[in-house]
């Protein structure tokens, strides 16, 4: 992993296209500006971990899954 | 072509119907292909079996199943990756968690699947509509849809 020291309003590139700017640090709390096009995704890394335990538990359907369709019929129209 | 499942034994499908990740769903980005087919009692979801891997079956939902006032927003990064020309091309499904008490059940609206209907290719995206949660309880989201229609009436 490479590591770098920056400072408030300074900058790194990554590639061509992608720039993060420091914009502000304030105890232990840093807010990253993030240029980048459009067709890359930005995302905090907690919503992938988070996607990834639920789609872990939907893998885990592994009990006899029967009946299903009654539980739709029971929805009053 | 023949596909081992667990759930289901040996079942024989088209090439054609095999959608492909091409990086997986998370969590499981090793496995690359699935097929989809409905689930057969009456309910509004379907299995999305793993093509490889017979033990591994997700349960998915169209969203618009409950809730008809869906809608997700498709950025061009995603359209360019699965080489959607146009939306009406895009299948979107909700991965399902069925707990213990399966009437708890669960869709993921913050992790999409999003698939073109005219290659087959297949993402599983991540929503930027804050109003997609990552559980939404499909039973209760349903019948509030019902009577929000009958409501309207």
């Amino acid at each position: 992993m490479l590591v770098l020291s920056r400072k408030k309003n300074e900058s790194i590139k990554i590639g061509d296209d992608v720039e993060i700017v420091i914009v502000d640090i304030k105890g232990d709390q840093v807010k990253l500006g993030i240029k980048a096009p459009r067709s890359i995704s930005v995302h905090r890394a907690e919503v992938y971990e988070e996607i990834q335990r639920e789609n872990r538990e939907a893998a885990k359907n592994t009990t006899k899954i029967t009946g299903l369709g009654n539980l739709f019929k029971k929805i009053k129209k | 072509m023949k596909i081992e499942t667990t759930r289901f034994g040996d079942i024989e499908i088209k090439e054609t119907e095999i959608i492909s990740f091409k990086e997986g769903v998370l969590g499981f980005e090793n496995l690359k292909e699935y097929v989809i087919f409905e689930m057969e009692d009456g309910a509004p979801l379907m299995w999305m079996q793993s093509a490889t891997e017979p033990s591994l079956a997700f349960i998915i939902i169209r969203p618009f199943e409950f809730n008809d006032k869906y809608t997700i927003d498709i950025s061009d990064g995603i359209t360019e990756a699965l080489k959607l020309e146009k939306s009406e091309d895009a299948d979107v499904f909700a991965i399902v968690v069925i707990p213990e008490d399966p009437s708890n059940m669960t869709a993921n609206l913050q992790g999409p699947i999003i698939i073109n209907n005219k290659n087959k290719m297949a993402k599983q995206i991540i929503s930027t509509n804050s109003r997609h949660k990552i559980k939404h309880y499909i039973l209760e989201e349903m019948q509030n849809n019902r009577n929000n229609e009958q409501g309207g009436k």
